[in-house]
């Protein structure tokens, strides 16, 4: 039966469950922010900051070992600082917030792989890029929990904001002259959060994915922030359901299956989506050629 | 309301401008015309409070600034982000509503009539990616007319527009003026200028000209060179 192929995993195997528990909770705060980076046309931002955590994970690698709490701690300061030193750079030089995070994240990634191989075996060093849901105890679900719990609640309280701001920041700025600032600030401190959430199941280079990804393919479906940030959440849901699946049956590691899954859900989205779909663009090709034959 | 001496405007410290001075009365209604390049948009920002001047002095008369509806030229919004026509306009309410603040009956109204007057109550649910360049305009227009801000600052709000979305819109820009708004516009279109600006403020790199439009405009149409810079008509 196929509902017993779907369920036992995670009626058999307490790992399995705990994962499942986690990547939904996951789900429902990094798809929303995923959508408001796509929004900013900061889609890469988050790769960059995915990169910028290492460093600080390795810290609290080398300090305290496998704890959650050190290196999550480490992970946040160190995407803070990227994004702060950044931000510096982008408002006090001519470069662009895309080449000074650029400048930025490489080294932090090369500073974080350079740290953990310092003092790490090879196999831990793949647990903090790509993840391991082995890791994923019920603390680690706390942390999860409670920080998918306090973006949820930030996200609500910043909506109108967030809005305003990514549609017309002159008009946000102009009637409240600070405000920009510190919503673009509080956003990214968010996004770090959330990278650091993710980082235990899906490794530090894999949690954009469940951030960025099913943001995507949700704008290819809807025109309206509501509806595409529902979207959002239910296929990152589905993708973490379908990637542990995977990852289970074909003894594959959690974060890649997860996060591949989701980009097949990119791809399905981009062919067939009514807006922005290859589909709709032939569809309008084929209706403007007709109009011409006329 | 706004009393500039002698400013200078420009980025990053590099002044773009000759030092401006003068004062922009409460209710007046005032077109800023220039060559590109002259610091017409530079001045709205200045005013707006998104750039600092370079040098000089520029007060409001009121102890607080007052509130500013600001409308920069068009390139510079997301046509395709995922918001509709309503929505946008229901932006205007913001410096009352804040944060969290629910947009109230009151507000309600005040949105529809602002629909009502740009002519787009019809499309007030539909997605602002679906609009024409007139139409996306409108909508501002309506959220200006929410917003009832005491200063306005246009920035060229007619480029690329068709003539009768242009004649819709000045309406309201009198409407705006008559309600005892006050208005700073930058245009293009020396003849809409001089039939509904009563005030003007020429800019170019050498020279201010900052007076009433006919004499403005007169003055500004001659060789500048005939000029010394820095000439004040008042």
């Amino acid at each position: 039966m196929i509902i017993h192929w779907l369920i036992d995993p995670f009626v058999s195997y307490g790992f399995m469950r705990r994962a499942l528990v986690a990547c939904c909770a996951l789900s429902l705060s990094t798809a929303p922010l995923g959508v408001f980076l796509l929004l900013r046309r900061m889609s890469l931002v988050g790769d960059a900051l995915s990169h910028a955590i290492l460093p600080g994970v390795a810290v609290g690698y080398l300090l305290c070992g496998m704890s959650l709490m050190a290196m999550g701690i480490g992970g946040f300061i160190a995407g803070l600082l990227v994004a702060l030193l950044s931000g510096l750079v982008t408002s006090q030089t001519t470069l662009k917030e895309d080449a000074s995070f650029a400048g930025f994240y490489l080294g932090s990634l090369a500073l974080g792989v350079t740290l953990v191989s310092l003092h790490g075996s090879s196999v831990d060093l793949l647990h903090l890029l790509f993840g391991s849901i082995l890791a994923v105890d019920s603390n680690a679900i706390n942390f999860v929990g409670v920080i998918a719990t306090f973006t949820v609640l930030a996200l609500a309280l910043l909506y109108r904001a967030l809005i305003i701001e990514a549609f017309d920041v002159a008009f946000l700025r102009v009637n409240r002259r600070g405000w920009p600032r510190l919503i673009h600030a509080l956003f990214l401190a968010l996004v770090v959060l959330n990278l650091v959430a993710g980082f235990q199941i899906l490794g530090t280079l894999m949690s954009v994915g469940l951030m960025m990804l099913p943001a995507v393919a949700a704008r290819c479906w809807s025109g309206h922030l509501s509806t595409t940030l529902l979207l959002a959440v239910i296929i990152g849901l589905l993708s973490a359901v379908i990637g542990l699946l995977w990852s289970f049956y074909a003894s594959l590691p959690a974060g890649p299956a997860i996060v591949l899954t989701a980009s097949l859900w990119f791809f399905i989205s981009v062919l067939l989506g009514p807006r922005g779909g290859f589909m709709a663009a032939l569809r309008r090709h084929r209706v403007v050629n007709n109009k011409e034959m006329e | 309301m706004i009393t500039l001496e002698n400013v200078v405007l420009g980025y990053q410290g590099q002044g773009i401008s000759p030092a401006i001075s003068g004062s922009v009365q409460t209710g007046s209604m005032t077109a800023l015309v220039g060559a590109n390049g002259s610091g017409k948009s530079t001045l709205l920002k200045t005013i707006a409070g998104l750039l600092p001047a370079v040098s000089g002095r520029l007060r409001f008369d009121a102890a607080a600034q007052p509130r500013i509806a600001y409308l920069p030229q068009q390139s510079e919004i997301d046509h395709q982000f995922p918001i509709n026509v309503a929505d946008v306009v229901a932006m205007g309410c913001w410096p009352a509503t804040g944060l969290l603040g629910r947009i109230g009956r009151g507000e309600k109204v005040l949105i529809g009539q602002a629909l009502e007057r740009v002519g787009l109550t019809a499309l007030a649910a539909r997605p602002i990616e679906t609009l024409s360049g007139g139409q996306f305009q409108r909508m501002l227009f309506a959220r200006l007319l929410v917003q009832q801000a005491p200063l306005v600052l246009l920035d060229e709000p007619f480029s690329g527009i068709d003539s009768q979305t242009c004649r819709l819109l000045m309406e309201v820009i009198n409407q705006l003026h008559a309600g005892g708004q006050t208005l700073l516009v930058v245009l293009h279109d020396n003849d809409l200028v001089a039939r509904h600006f009563p005030q003007t403020l020429l800019l170019s790199q050498k020279r201010v000209l900052w007076g009433a439009s006919g004499d403005v405009l007169t003055l500004g149409a001659t060789d500048s060179r005939q000029f010394p810079p820095l000439v004040q008509v008042s």
